[in-house]
């Protein structure tokens, strides 16, 4: 067997405890007993591997995925998977999901009573690139209530699901819009202890890469669990 | 350079609108090679009622024990159009079932076999970052020796051992809380 090569563990305050009482859902599903602290083995640095052959050409343009052009500000949103050690991440899964322009969803669970757009389903996905770069063409989603709390709204945002090169790597996070009042007082961005960490969740405008006539851009970096320094040493015997 | 991995926020109720173009309830197809088998549950809340808006997420090895992925570089064969990945979404009792082959016994860190086992990640809406669990096997004896379960209190590795329900069929919940909670992982 050859050399394991750890993967870091998280730094303090970049990640959300799992009992959140300001976001009333975690009450119930929330583990209560301490998680069992176990060896990275060649089960969690191994992964799935996905290919172009799992994706359709219109995957990465929200824009494009029915006859006509869906309601609302279209824009472009990249870049880069990391990990901690700021190497780019290549060809990885990077899922995407989001209410239409209106702040709905087209799902049976949403019961807010904006309208549904017949050419906007919201889902895509890309594999990054060999730099870790990925790209997105998309309407930019509205607030939508829920009932956590007293006139409770999300911010914009955007879901996005990734999983690196191990199944200890797999991120499922969400990503915001600068200078968006909602962010204060939303549960969800909130439950990230560190301001720092949490400001990394808020995508830049990014002038370079705004389309003229066509669309705004937005700039969302992602960093996925890095390697340790240096290699486990190889056990006895080997 | 050095950075912080991206924090991590929940899927949401809505999951299923960019998640489930992946889902699956077969994870190996049939003509792989391997012992046959299939494994339901449930994914349990606090109260015990059913998680209807949740999703589980299983990586394993193929009957060899070999992972399809560049960092497992053990002499061993891959199985053709194995990934040895599934995504299986919770249904409206909070149910989940899914069919694959056995995997086979992969190493430790230092070398040693651990126990046939499927790594699972448990996503939901009320879940701020995802869980990590492990599926064993009921009566294979290297569980007596798995580094990974002898972490575990004696008491609690039962939550992560499948029960045999039927002939290749196995049972299997993810209980959140309460007196039969899952043992979940750090890794
Ligand atoms: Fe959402």
């Amino acid at each position: 067997m050859s050399k394991l090569h750890a993967y870091r563990r998280f730094h303090p305050g970049t990640q959300p405890e799992y009992d959140f009482p300001p976001y009333a859902s975690t009450a119930k599903r929330h583990p209560t007993q301490p998680l069992v602290l176990a060896p990275q083995t060649l089960s969690e640095i191994t992964g799935p591997v996905f290919g172009h052959d799992d994706l359709k050409s219109t995957d990465n343009d929200l824009t494009r995925q029915h006859k006509g052009e869906p309601i609302g500000e279209r824009i472009i949103v990249s870049g880069r998977v990391l990990d901690e050690n700021g190497k780019p991440v290549p060809h990885t899964l990077v899922e995407v999901w989001q209410a239409n322009a209106a702040g709905r969803y087209p799902h049976k669970a949403d019961r807010h009573d904006a309208p549904i757009d017949p050419n906007f389903s919201g889902a895509g996905r890309t594999l990054s690139d060999a730099d870790g770069r990925y790209r997105f063409i998309t309407i930019r989603p509205g607030e939508y209530p829920w009932r956590n709390h007293y006139n409770a709204w999300r911010p914009a945002h955007i879901h996005f699901s990734l999983f690196g090169q191990a199944f200890l790597t797999r991120l499922v996070t969400q990503m915001y819009f600068p200078g968006d009042p909602l962010l204060d007082y939303d549960p969800m961005y909130m439950s990230i202890p560190d301001a720092k960490a949490r400001l990394r969740l808020v995508s830049q405008f990014d002038w370079e890469h705004t389309v003229p006539e066509h669309a705004l851009a937005y700039r969302f970096d992602i960093v996925l669990r890095g390697r340790e320094a240096t290699p486990m040493d190889d056990s006895p015997g080997e | 350079m050095s950075l912080y991995a991206s924090g991590s926020q929940t899927v949401g109720p809505y999951l299923h609108i960019g998640l489930t173009w992946l889902n699956t309830d077969r994870i190996a197809r049939p003509g792989v090679k391997g012992e046959r088998v299939v494994i339901q549950g449930r994914l349990l809340d606090g109260d015990g009622d059913g998680v209807s808006d949740g999703l589980i997420e299983i990586w394993q090895a193929n009957a060899a024990g070999k992972y399809a992925h560049p960092e497992d570089r053990q002499k061993k064969p891959l199985a053709k159009g194995f990934r040895g990945f599934g995504r299986i979404p919770s249904d409206a009792n909070g149910r989940f079932r899914f069919s694959t082959v056995k995997p086979g016994r992969v190493p430790d860190p230092g070398g040693k076999l651990q126990a046939p086992h499927l790594s699972v990640t448990v996503l939901m809406r009320g879940l701020l970052k995802q869980l990590s669990t492990r599926i064993y096997f009921p009566g294979d004896t290297a569980n007596a020796q798995d580094p990974v379960l002898k972490r575990v209190p004696a008491a609690r590795r039962a939550t992560l051992v499948a029960r045999r329900k039927a002939k290749g069929v196995l049972e299997w919940n993810i209980v959140l809380q309460g007196r039969d909670e899952t043992v979940f992982f750090d890794f």
